[in-house]
């Protein structure tokens, strides 16, 4: 067995595979260049495929023994069958999505569970950089208004009324700051939002 | 940069007859190959590529005619050699020509022993499994228990998905490029057109033109016409020549008025010269009738159920002979039986053509691909870049 020392993992991520039951089987929704899924794989005995868009990515993705499908998340997930998947990640890569509900949806037809990360647009830096009338930029949200690829801006508020509307129910939400939990306000004091999901007993996604 | 250098053929003789999938017997038969690097110890380092409609054994380095001084470049040199993503400093890489080929295996223009003329119309019809099951004879030979890969492009990566699915065990990665599962109705229109122009040549005298010491050069000009249009993408096409005119005004004849017209011409013209009829229509049905999924009712995922071998399959954005959607498939049908499965799209302009050429990208992933094979085998050589914990770890593995 291969251990690679923990805290080479981003503080977030780390956190993250806490949530992922061992040996579970796992889809990463725009996977990058594998690091969660290699460290899901070789830590904690999951079993895995990857989706990613970039071209500069996939081979990471396949000198680290991952499995990575090459695809645009937005294309729909297809190529996997109902209920594939024990978790179903979706970390910082929702926020750039055309069509966040459909991806919510598909998600919950091809798992079981899903954890969900994006930066909170409600932390309290991004309020202030609003306040005064700029759009705020930090280290969650790192672009310019013109050049974002941040297509939603969400609240942990805004993200659980969406959750419910597609037959999700939240199990956990957290938000991370710094990749620590953030207890007291946390809708104002975390950068990220990270949910655990559970598709609803008797829902049939649309 | 470091190369193969000049590499000459081999010839291995099996007097044991093959049988075909058609229920015919290939009496005995040859077949010539090439390989490069060395086996290892534990035969463990050992990948075959397979070759396609118009290749050969020669997969890679320099054929010099002593006589003429012309080289001849390996098909697929670019992809393999010392150094290269198919690194032969660290694998043993065998081509070989399948039998019915034009390249030196037996095929239709050799003496049938049974009628001491050449075989002609009697060359038995060969599909890919039995290619496949050729090739183990010579794996066998050559002390090749189990691939570290099979690899192939186009009809060739159909020989490596049907190698994985035939010897599951001895078959550890496949790699499939630009391939499909089955032709679709529309390939199959294709190579019915080119096939009808070498049946119905004058020239072509039911197979045995080779008695009439004619050759069916018109069918087989046309025929490599209709299959080299289906090799590029529209916008290629347009790229290179789109409406160019060769004399810069219109002849109102029927000679030579637009660039396309002149290359596909002298395309068929040189194909013609060095191809044979009988092998064009024997390979055109193996690519006909390759269908794993046939005797699983059309199910691909069972008839993947039994494979063993992880994947990487890659296909071509602009490839409309083999589409991507065709690649989706196999990958589908992997992952339906949680096979291991790496899928590289690639967004190339080349069209079909693509899996030949120099597309960093394209390069990089198969690259990538076969440090991870070395590294399963239990070589060493991943670069260290910026997967530093990746290094960390294997050589933490090793201990």
């Amino acid at each position: 067995m291969n251990y690679r020392e923990p805290s080479e993992l981003r503080a977030d991520l780390l956190f993250i595979a806490d949530w992922v039951a061992p040996g579970s089987k796992v889809l990463d929704l725009g996977c990058g260049d594998g690091e969660m899924l290699h460290y899901l794989q070789s830590n904690k005995g999951c079993d895995g495929y990857g989706v990613e868009i970039d071209d500069h990515k996939i081979p990471a993705c396949v000198t680290r023994g991952v499995s990575v499908i090459q695809q645009d998340v937005e294309a729909g997930l297809a190529i996997f069958a109902d209920n594939a998947f024990d978790t179903v990640l979706c970390l910082s890569a929702l926020q750039m999505m055309k069509n966040v509900e459909g991806i919510l949806r598909d998600i919950s037809r091809v798992g079981r569970e899903a954890i969900v990360s994006f930066p909170n647009f409600a932390y309290w830096p991004h309020r202030v950089a609003l306040l005064r009338g700029r759009m705020p930029v930090s280290k969650t949200l790192p672009y310019e208004w013109y050049d974002t690829p941040n297509l939603r801006c969400a609240t942990i508020e805004d993200f659980k009324q969406l959750a419910n509307e597609v037959g999700l129910e939240v199990l956990e939400c957290v938000a991370l700051d710094e990749g620590r939990p953030v207890n007291f306000m946390p809708n104002w004091r975390g950068s990220l939002a990270v949910f655990r999901l559970r598709k609803k007993s008797g829902c049939i996604p649309a | 940069m470091k190369t193969l250098g000049i590499v000459s053929p081999l010839s291995m003789h099996f007097a044991t007859p093959l049988p075909l999938q058609s229920g015919a017997l290939l009496n005995d038969y040859t077949l010539v190959y090439e390989t490069y690097g060395q086996l290892n110890p534990d035969g463990s380092n050992a990948v075959l590529v397979c070759h396609a409609l118009n290749a050969s054994h020669h997969v890679a380095g320099v054929y010099l005619d002593a006589d003429t001084g012309a080289r001849t470049v390996g098909w697929w040199d670019n992809m393999v050699g010392p150094g290269k993503p198919l690194d032969t400093d660290k694998f043993f890489v065998i081509g070989v020509n399948n039998p019915g080929s034009c390249f030196g295996s037996t095929g239709p223009m050799h003496t049938n022993a049974a009628s001491g003329k050449p075989y002609g119309a009697d060359f038995p019809l060969l599909t890919v499994e039995d290619w496949v099951h050729a090739q183990a004879r010579l794996a066998d030979a050559l002390g090749v228990r189990c691939f570290a890969a099979v690899m192939g492009g186009s009809l060739g990566g159909m020989q490596a998905l049907a190698w994985s699915m035939l010897y599951p065990e001895r078959v550890a990665n496949c790699v499939v490029i630009a391939s499909t599962p089955t032709l679709s109705a529309q390939n199959i229109a294709f190579n019915d057109v080119a096939r009808q122009s070498i049946l119905t040549d004058p020239n072509f005298h039911g197979g045995d033109y080779y008695a009439h010491k004619v050759v069916p050069k018109n069918g087989l000009r046309v025929a490599r016409m209709v299959g080299h249009i289906t090799y590029l993408s529209d916008d290629d096409m347009a790229a290179k020549f789109g409406r160019d005119l060769r004399d810069g005004g219109y002849q109102f004849g029927y000679g030579v008025d637009f660039e396309i017209e002149s290359y596909l011409r002298y395309q068929g013209d040189k194909f013609s010269e060095y191809f044979d009829a009988n092998t064009y229509l024997i390979i055109t049905k193996a690519l006909d009738y390759f269908d794993p999924a046939r005797a699983f009712e059309g199910d691909l995922s069972k008839a993947f159920a039994n494979i063993t071998a992880k994947f990487l399959v890659v296909s071509f954005t602009t490839d409309w002979r083999f589409s991507p959607a065709r690649s989706r498939e196999i990958v589908q049908a992997l992952v339906k039986n949680r096979h291991q499965v790496a899928y590289a799209e690639i967004d190339a302009p080349h069209g079909h053509d693509a899996f030949l050429q120099d597309d960093a990208r394209y390069m990089n992933v198969v690259r990538a691909y076969y440090e991870r094979v070395w590294h399963d085998i239990g070589g060493r050589g991943l670069h260290d870049s910026e997967t530093g914990g990746l290094r960390a770890e294997l050589v933490g593995g090793r201990a």
